[in-house]
């Protein structure tokens, strides 16, 4: 491979099966930064000389490393600091130090199973709420999205349009995905009218806690199946079609190639689409919130919102008791996909 | 010449460009609307600046969210807008700027703002902070042309809530309603029955009270009223924690013959409602201990952190101006806050719609009835503590996911540990 | 079997593999059909909706279309006036077609537009409301007069574009160091990396706004841009891709003396590229639907986003729903464009990229 070609980014790539006109608006875009990556080439390799290959890692590490250590690890150093401190002062300086007084307010019970026991009934209602969710909502969404992914893998006409559509969702934002519901689920709703027309009596269906919990969960899974629909095709289409034939000869049943065949072959997309899946099930808040704002009473209201109303969104703010909550779901996120990995490892070593 | 004309020009340029670019003080507003107050205060402000061309006016409209949520963190880093029209006014009272040194006329300040003053400044001072847009009152709306057609008499004013509650059910069986009657999910709202019923929020030493045989006994029968259907279930089972909803729109939509809210709907139902049917302004519904609503509304403040105080002060006092309030209020269809406007009587709202001036009219004469307990709370840095109990836990009540003695001692321990936690 | 090969007729009798039906045609038939009307009915919904005037909105049951109230002129004693029709049951048992002069409690004096000097009584309960499909595009222009809206796209559009082309460059940047070099602490970086996809932007408002706050990034475009950009996911993402170039083409990039830099933008860059297009296209989707965080940075009206600025109908008091639905849908055009002309890179570039 030789460096001289004045070549834009895109002639690099192995597949050139892009249409000429396409190509050439990818050309045009990239361009520019062609330009300024070569600008910088002198200044580079100078730059190498002088620190080494080393410094080259630091230096393609650093941009974003940087970033992040200022947005995403100084403000989790500063939730550490605001969980050990109380009072309703958002600024750290005038905060006064209470030790592990705000995770004793949250762990305080007597029955840790029944809220209404505990010091902060709230969050642990929210806790249970939110353990009820995940095991559901993980479930479901693993489930239609491997439905998905396996009717698409199918040989079904207009396959790009139908990936299409189950990626639609994907793009809304999640507070139009809860606005979009509202508008159906609300007494005066678009499903009430279907019940009516159907002859049915309508249903207050998010005055019902257990409506309301199914719907949340269903929302949820309306707005990101699609993603993980993508993940899981991506991994069956990896799957070498003569192994399914083979089996096809065998006279094996579709489910019981499923089974032996798709499902070991597939495990590490499945295993990536339900640590994501779990992680972002316990982070469930936005839909929801704009769907049924935790209600009825408090049976949809979940972890992240307990944590965002307790800590910004009331006039009383309790910013110390926010952070040691939030402290406590990403502690428990990190054990579960640890655990999750440890498991995959130790499954594989078997 | 030229070349020192170009010179001199760029100067002066650079020199602008340092300074900021605007040889004129920026005055910028932060404000949210609920209606059309937006534009009216922006047509105000246009005529402010063609008065005073070395004042540069900026309004940023915001949503509410951005008050509540955004505007406190803001402040307390030291910075913010100029000016801010505010509904948590006591809590943030501690960044205000005291306007005294900036105003043409304390003296007609003090007249005509004075009985609101200590609901914008901290315990004690005697600062004016700013003033109040518009004075709201807590009051009931009835859909007359559902009580007309159900044959049920309006009940006369002085009533007490069983008796409304009663004949709106009625209307509500009659008509075949969902309710009877829906009440606002907001401590706010709530408040104005509770202290009717005998409660007192506020103990001896200023500090909140347990909740009260008054308070107990309201909630007692607004839960059985949930219960029993005859209250709009939704509005209050809709979300959890102290979010607010408002059951306007089953109002306007005459799902319900009576609906307890305030003031500030009345420009909201003339638009929405037009000729649908005809509302009227019913007042409070008295418990055993009075029939007052409880006041409230939104303040304009000045902020502490502002770079040009004396600027700020001119805006402040041109917009609290007689004349200017006169306008605001005829055109937002407010209840007016400048005292000399309201004694005077003579408001013509602008507006083509016949149910508003009687309405209007309504809630101005029953500004009369505010109890002292009542006109106590705006001015009390615990309302909001207290009031987030209450909407919490009545709500839970409601849904059913615990018992009413369970609800009033989790109210209580809620209240204890806000002021704990302020303590610390 | 190829796409275009296949007519419609085809495509309905098609079986697997020419055996008959098989129920797995059938559940894939089934499934198909009830996730286009699950998908798109509930935002045609929406869209429909955002036509309609507010106490349409209110109403059940509701219209599939929006409607509004047919008016005729009628010549009354102050002049020509549009009055709404009705159609009313009168006494002796038939029905005619009235404008309403006006309304006094339950009863109505009502006119026939053809005779406006003969009112009639009626009581408001004998008569229905004559309605026409009427698209309340009021909804719409209203808003869009009212607001800087160029203003607010303009700065959508810089937002958007700064903060997708930081993240492709330092994102590949770092999945290239974590990628192509062994070095210590690599697997360290990476787990801090992962780690933080567990604590999401709401729950850690605060802290963010007290780093940006002391940055002097408040009421600044930038303090929108900058926390958004380091993204877990890209760096996963890209890594995950670039871990497939085999290493053979950079250690005889190399042998050809070139220098690091030259092989990252050289040799990784354009292998990446369907990785990269994956990530843009994410990135242009999330940075665009970005509320919070806008709402919290932003408070000036000439730096508002469209999703900030659209949300000013939402007051203390009321929410205007009417306005709120149609800027909604506003807001959702771009995307959907995005979703017209990309789907295309993205459902493929995913399919690439492996996630694996």
């Amino acid at each position: 491979m030789t460096m001289q070609g004045e070549a834009p980014a895109g002639a690099g790539n192995p597949a050139p099966q892009q249409a000429p006109a396409r190509r050439s608006i990818g050309a045009v875009l990239a361009a520019p930064v062609g330009l300024l990556a070569h600008l910088l080439d002198g200044p580079m390799r100078f730059w190498q000389r002088l620190a080494g290959r080393g410094g080259m890692i630091a230096f393609f590490l650093l941009p974003n490393m940087a970033v992040f250590a200022l947005f995403v690890i100084v403000p989790l150093g500063i939730n550490v600091a605001y969980s050990l401190s109380g009072g309703t002062q958002l600024f750290l300086p005038s905060r006064s130090f209470v030790g592990p007084e705000n995770f004793a307010r949250l762990l305080t019970c007597d029955n840790h199973l029944a809220p209404a026991t505990c010091r902060d009934d709230l969050f642990w209602i929210a806790v249970w709420n939110t353990v009820r969710f995940v095991a559901l909502q993980v479930v479901v969404l693993v489930a239609v999205a491997m439905t998905t992914a396996l009717i698409l893998n199918r040989s079904i006409r207009a396959r790009g349009f139908w990936r299409a559509v189950f990626f639609f969702p994907v793009l809304l934002s999640p507070v139009v995905v809860g606005l979009i519901w509202k508008w159906i689920f609300q007494r005066q709703g678009l499903l009430n009218w279907l019940m009516v027309e159907m002859g049915l009596d309508p249903v207050n269906w998010l005055t019902d806690r257990t409506w309301a919990y199914v719907f949340s969960v269903g929302i949820s899974v309306w707005a990101h199946a699609g993603f993980y629909a993508l993940i899981l095709l991506a991994g069956l289409q990896a799957i070498p079609r003569h192994i399914y034939e083979a089996a096809e000869m065998d006279r094996t049943s579709p489910a019981r190639a499923f089974r032996r065949i798709t499902l070991p072959l597939l495990w590490p997309n499945l295993l990536v689409v339900i640590v994501l899946a779990l992680i972002r099930a316990v982070q469930v808040f936005d839909e929801v919130y704009v769907l049924t704002g935790g209600g009825p009473g408090t049976s949809t209201m979940y972890l992240t919102q307990y944590i965002y109303e307790t800590g910004f969104a009331s006039t009383l703010r309790n910013p110390g008791v926010a952070a040691a909550a939030s402290l406590m779901m990403g502690g428990v996120l990190v054990v579960l996909t640890l655990a999750q990995i440890a498991l995959t490892r130790w499954r594989d070593r078997q | 010449m030229k070349r020192a004309y170009l010179r001199g020009t760029a100067i002066a340029a650079a020199l602008s460009f340092a300074t900021g670019a605007y040889a004129a003080d920026e005055v910028r507003i932060m404000w949210y609307s609920d209606g059309n107050e937006g534009e009216v205060v922006a047509d105000l402000l246009k005529k402010f600046e063609e008065q005073n061309p070395d004042i540069k006016v900026t309004l940023d409209n915001v949503s509410y969210q951005v008050i509540k949520e955004q505007l406190p963190i803001t402040l307390e880093a030291g910075d913010g807008p100029d000016i801010a029209r505010v509904t948590d006014l006591k809590a943030l009272a501690d960044h205000w700027l005291d306007l005294t040194p900036y105003l043409a006329d304390k003296a007609y300040w003090d007249a005509n703002y004075g009985e609101q003053a200590d609901w914008m400044r901290p315990d004690g001072s005697q600062a004016i902070t700013g003033f109040m847009t518009q004075i709201t009152l807590t009051g009931a709306f009835a859909n007359k042309t559902l009580f007309d057609q159900a044959g049920v008499a309006l009940p006369a004013a002085g009533s007490t809530w069983d008796q409304w509650v009663e004949a709106a059910a009625q209307v509500a069986q009659s008509q075949q309603s969902p309710a009877a009657f829906a009440m606002d999910r907001s401590g706010h709202r709530m408040s104005a029955p509770i202290l009717n019923y005998g409660a007192n929020y506020i103990g001896q030493d200023g500090m909140p009270a347990p909740v009260d045989a008054g308070a107990k006994a309201f909630l007692t029968e607004l839960v059985g009223w949930t219960e029993g259907g005859q209250n709009l279930k939704d509005v209050w089972v809709s979300a959890a924690g102290a979010s607010y909803r408002a059951a306007a729109e089953d109002f306007i939509n005459a799902q319900i013959p009576l609906y307890f809210s305030g003031s500030w709907q009345i420009s909201n139902f003339s638009t929405k409602i037009g000729d649908t049917f005809d509302w009227v302004a019913v007042g409070n519904p008295c418990g055993p201990d009075g029939c007052s609503g409880i006041p409230g509304g939104a303040g304009l403040v000045a902020v502490k952190y502002t770079k040009n105080p004396e600027a700020v002060g001119k805006v402040m006092d041109y917009l609290a101006s007689e004349p200017v309030m006169r306008e605001f209020t005829q055109r937002s269809l407010f209840i007016p806050s400048n005292a000399a406007i309201r004694a005077a009587g003579d408001l013509k709202y602008e507006t083509a719609d016949p149910q508003v001036q009687p309405a209007l009219d309504a809630f101005n004469a029953d500004v009369k009835n505010l109890s002292p307990e009542a006109n106590a709370l705006p001015a009390w840095k615990w309302a909001s503590a207290y009031y987030t109990a209450l909407v919490t836990r009545t709500g839970q009540a409601m849904a059913g996911e615990m018992s009413l003695d369970d609800a009033f001692a989790r109210m209580d321990s809620d209240i204890a540990e806000q002021v704990a936690q302020a303590g610390q | 079997m190829t796409r275009s090969a296949m007519n419609p007729v085809a495509f309905l009798t098609r079986r697997r593999g020419g055996k008959g039906w098989h129920w797995t045609d059938v559940v894939t038939f089934g499934w198909l059909a009830l996730s286009l009307v699950m998908i798109f009915g509930p935002a045609l919904w929406l869209l429909l909706s955002s036509f309609k005037t507010p106490a349409q909105l209110a109403e059940f049951p509701p219209t599939i279309l929006p409607y509004a109230a047919q008016t005729a002129t009628v010549e009354t004693k102050t002049g020509p006036k549009a009055l709404p029709l009705y159609t009313v049951e009168l006494p002796d048992g038939s029905s005619a077609v009235m404008a309403e002069l006006n309304r006094v409690g339950i009863m109505a004096n009502m006119v026939r537009p053809e005779a406006p000097d003969d009112p009639v009584k009626v009581n408001i309960n004998a008569r229905k409301p004559l309605r026409e499909v009427a698209f309340a595009t009021d909804n719409y222009t209203t808003p869009l007069k009212q607001f800087d809206f160029a203003r607010y796209l303009r700065n959508s559009v810089f937002v958007t574009t700064m903060a997708t082309i930081i993240t492709l460059i330092t994102n590949s940047m770092a999945a290239f160091a974590l990628s192509k070099y062994e070095f210590r602490g690599r697997n360290g970086v990476m787990m801090v990396i992962v780690a933080t996809l567990m604590i999401p932007l709401s729950v850690n408002l605060v802290p963010l706004y007290s780093v940006v706050s002391s940055l002097g990034l408040m009421n600044n475009l930038w303090g929108v841009i900058l926390p958004t950009v380091a993204t877990p996911t890209g760096v996963f993402m890209l890594r995950q891709y670039m871990l497939t170039i085999p290493d053979e083409l950079i250690e005889a990039a190399r042998m050809d003396n070139a220098s690091e830099w030259q092989i990252y933008w050289r040799i990784v860059l354009p292998l990446t590229a369907p990785a990269l297009a994956v990530l843009a296209i994410f990135s242009v989707v999330w940075r665009w639907n970005d509320f919070l965080w806008p709402l919290i940075v932003l408070s000036r009206k000439e730096l508002f986003t469209l999703q900030v600025g659209l949300n000013t109908y939402a007051g203390e008091l009321n929410v205007q729903w009417q306005f709120i639905l149609a800027m909604t849908v506003v807001s959702i055009i771009p995307v959907l464009i995005v979703f017209v002309f990309l789907q295309r890179f993205i459902t493929a570039g995913i399919a690439g990229t492996g996630l694996k």
